[in-house]
């Protein structure tokens, strides 16, 4: 093509060759310019939000400290695993609260681990009835907020239980308005059950209605999440070798236990990982059924002190820890069930 | 009928295991399926839905400005008939028109059904009955209009027909709070389905550029804009929402000049929308993340800048790929508007507690929350389907080779 036909079509270059372009259009420059320009922005954004803060909270005599901490607290809890009241400080109830928490969330995460797996196993069963049942249990609870089924557990199922001989019983285990009766070892080691003292349940171990309706919620909430996951890993096995074990005379649940379970484990607990760190944000929720968990009790520390700042430091620490032991948790378990390879 | 009878014995009686089990799933199912529909029908008392409807959709809302959600309503219906019928009468290049699928007919008579059905369950009075069906009536009939006539209509017009969305959006937002000479009407009286949608709809629209931007911070190769990224989203994952909820409402007022902290309710749509934008990031960048290095690079190598690659090379993938993720992500998110009632706020569930506190209606808790499950059930169902549409409407690997 000769030159002069080309310039008619495209508009004529810029001059290239020994001028070299500007400085700020340099590869080396753009982005450090594109940090600066972000950084000074961020920055900005930060002193004025900062300064704001500092030039209320100083008006309003709410700077940062932590001394009242150590003042006494003044309301009760009703109940709480570690001992605690009123005259105690702020501390204590703040330690009695992650008690609490630490108890939701532990029970929730082994309930909504068994329930979780049984649904997500269901889901290739044989029978056609269960895996709808399974399907369903999903697609309902997924559907509905957490909030909402807590409080229908809490005011609907738990507070409209009948007390005294007309509560609802089952071997071992007796559900009464008063709360949650379950067998165990009573003193001098002996088997004991619940059973009725002058009109009143008695048994060694009594969970309280508020926390068996925070823990029957978030087990249901989380199995379904959980369920899913399962699901995802199991459907994750190639099909050959459901086909491999049942060519050598496995029976269904020992394929998924010996031969489908373990690899689909891999895929998993990363799933696992974030359905649990979910599963304790959750269990803040608590508040909603009158359970005093953390949030709860930082809610009323909040309310008494006006202390926003610091009081959301804290759970924020706790939360975040909490996340991050679940994590370093998970991750140790994943390691384990790696493939290793010789 | 052969078939059938012998499905139903492969399914459910194959072996002697699964006949037991099948029948001891079918008498608990029964059971519990008799006592549900026995407590819905004769026992529960369904007039405190009846009593309260206006207070569910719509709170403490002036009643002499509710002509105004009526007409928001008409609006909405009105957009999304037309929009329904041209998307049937434009199918893309690809697809053969079918005017009426199965899908829309079905569609089309639930909906039919439930204009007739809800306001007479809910025994609202003849005119009100009246305006619901005149809101279905204009969806069917748009939707039947815009299908049978939308393809000979200018398609200079029909570029703008998606614009009508944000336009009605924005009036949408003057006419339920006033303003531009429309009378002013408090967000402290905003309430019910209308708050919760609202919060929903509003967080969702403004999480959706902020997560993109945080996703493209995150795997930014500027170690600042990565670390401001990183550190934003992990701080707001690692906290629960009704702890930001609450910190929102008591440190807006610290972290602003005096007098510029927001109404209430927009300070937890604001924290929604933040909350939101953190997870969304994150959804966002597994959708880059499925994009291969190779697409920008071709991209670049075709003159393309950086900026434009991304937006007309990287992100179309990106954000198809993470379309599910997203819309699990809004689906949570309508589900978590929940949380402002126990900020003492009054959307649907805040609505229910207060009607619960009234004597009247005392110890009803398991109607009202049943009729929110319900209802919630169905918007997430809805939005979950949508999505499903929309995937197979993008899904690249319909369209033929040419």
């Amino acid at each position: 093509m000769p030159p002069s036909s080309s310039s008619k079509l495209s508009p004529p270059l810029p001059p290239t060759g020994d001028t070299p372009p500007p400085w700020w259009r340099d590869r080396r420059v753009v982005p450090w310019l594109v940090q600066a320009a972000v950084g000074l922005v961020v920055l900005l954004v930060i002193a004025f939000l900062l300064g704001n803060l500092v030039r209320n909270l100083s008006a309003a005599g709410l700077l940062l400290t932590w001394r009242w901490l150590s003042q006494p607290a003044g309301f009760d809890l009703a109940e709480s695993i570690v001992p605690f009241d009123a005259g105690m400080p702020y501390w204590r109830g703040l330690l009695a609260g992650l008690a609490n928490t630490l108890r939701a969330v532990v029970g929730g995460l082994v309930g909504a681990t068994v329930l979780g797996t049984l649904a997500g196993m269901a889901a290739f069963s044989s029978n056609g009835l269960l895996r709808g049942l399974a399907r369903v249990y999903v697609e309902v609870v997924r559907n509905i907020p957490l909030l909402l089924q807590l409080v229908f557990w809490y005011f609907v199922v738990f507070l409209t239980l009948p007390n005294g001989a007309a509560a609802f019983q089952l071997p071992g285990i007796v559900l009464a308005k008063s709360g949650l009766y379950v067998a165990g070892l009573a003193e001098g080691l002996r088997w004991q059950g619940p059973h009725l003292l002058n009109g009143v349940w008695q048994a060694p171990v009594r969970l309280s209605v508020e926390f068996a309706a925070l823990l029957t919620g978030l087990i249901i909430y989380s199995g379904a999440f959980i369920a899913e996951v399962v699901r995802g890993g199991i459907a994750a096995v190639p099909k050959g070798q459901w086909e491999a074990a049942s060519s050598l005379g496995l029976r269904w649940f020992t394929t998924l236990r010996r031969v489908v379970l373990p690899q689909a484990l891999r895929v998993i607990l990363p799933g696992l990982n974030t359905q649990y760190i979910s599963l304790a944000k959750n269990s803040s929720l608590a508040v909603a059924v009158g359970f005093s968990d953390l949030y709860s009790v930082a809610e009323t520390t909040l309310n008494q002190t006006g202390r926003a700042v610091e009081v959301y430091l804290i759970l924020l620490g706790v939360y975040l820890s909490l996340d991050l032991l679940i994590s370093a948790l998970m991750n140790g378990l994943n390691q384990l069930v790696q493939i290793r390879e010789r | 009928m052969n078939s059938l009878l012998r499905r139903l014995r492969h399914e459910l009686f194959a072996t002697p295991g699964d006949a037991v089990l099948s029948v001891a799933l079918l008498a608990l199912l029964t059971l519990a399926m008799g006592g549900l529909l026995r407590w819905a029908l004769v026992q529960a008392n369904w007039a405190v839905i009846q009593a309260n409807s206006t207070l569910f959709a719509v709170g403490r809302y002036p009643a002499e400005q509710q002509w105004r959600l009526w007409l928001l309503t008409s609006l909405l219906v009105g957009a999304a008939g037309l929009s329904w019928g041209l998307l049937r009468a434009h199918p893309r290049a690809d697809r053969q028109g079918l005017l009426w699928p199965r899908n829309d007919r079905v569609a089309v008579g639930l909906l039919a059904g439930l204009a007739v059905w809800l306001p007479w369950a809910l025994g609202l009075t003849g005119g009100i009955q009246a305006r619901w069906w005149g809101l279905a009536a204009l969806l069917i009939g748009l939707r039947w209009l815009a299908g049978r006539q939308g393809a000979s209509w200018p398609p200079r017009l029909l570029k703008l027909v998606p614009l009508v969305w944000p336009l009605l959006y924005l009036t949408g937002m003057v006419l339920i709070g006033g303003g531009l000479g429309v009378a002013k009407v408090s967000p402290s009286e905003w309430g019910g389905l209308l708050l919760t949608l609202l919060s929903a709809s509003f967080a969702i629209l403004l999480c959706f550029p902020l997560g993109v931007l945080l996703a493209l911070g995150r795997r930014s190769e500027l170690p600042l804009l990565r670390w401001a990224s990183v550190i934003y989203i992990e701080f707001i994952r690692g906290a629960p929402l009704i702890t930001l909820l609450f910190l929102g409402q008591n440190i807006f007022g610290f972290l602003l000049p005096n007098g510029l902290a927001p109404e209430r309710v927009w300070r937890a749509a604001w924290v929604l929308t933040f909350f939101a934008a953190a997870y969304l990031a994150e959804a966002v960048r597994s959708g880059l993340a499925a994009v291969p290095t190779g697409q920008v690079e071709a991209a670049r190598s075709l003159g393309l800048s950086q900026a434009r690659a991304l937006q007309h090379v990287v992100l179309p993938q990106a954000l198809r790929v993470a379309l599910p993720a997203m819309v699990g992500q809004f689906i949570s998110l309508l589900q978590d508007t929940t949380l402002l009632s126990l900020i003492g706020l009054l959307e649907l569930l805040g609505v229910a507690r207060t009607v619960m506190a009234n004597p009247e209606f005392l110890g009803k808790n398991a109607e009202v929350y049943l009729t929110l499950a319900v209802l919630f059930w169905c918007c997430c169902a809805a939005l979950g389907l949508g999505s499903r549409a929309l995937e197979r409407r993008l899904d690249p690997r319909t369209v033929p080779s040419r």
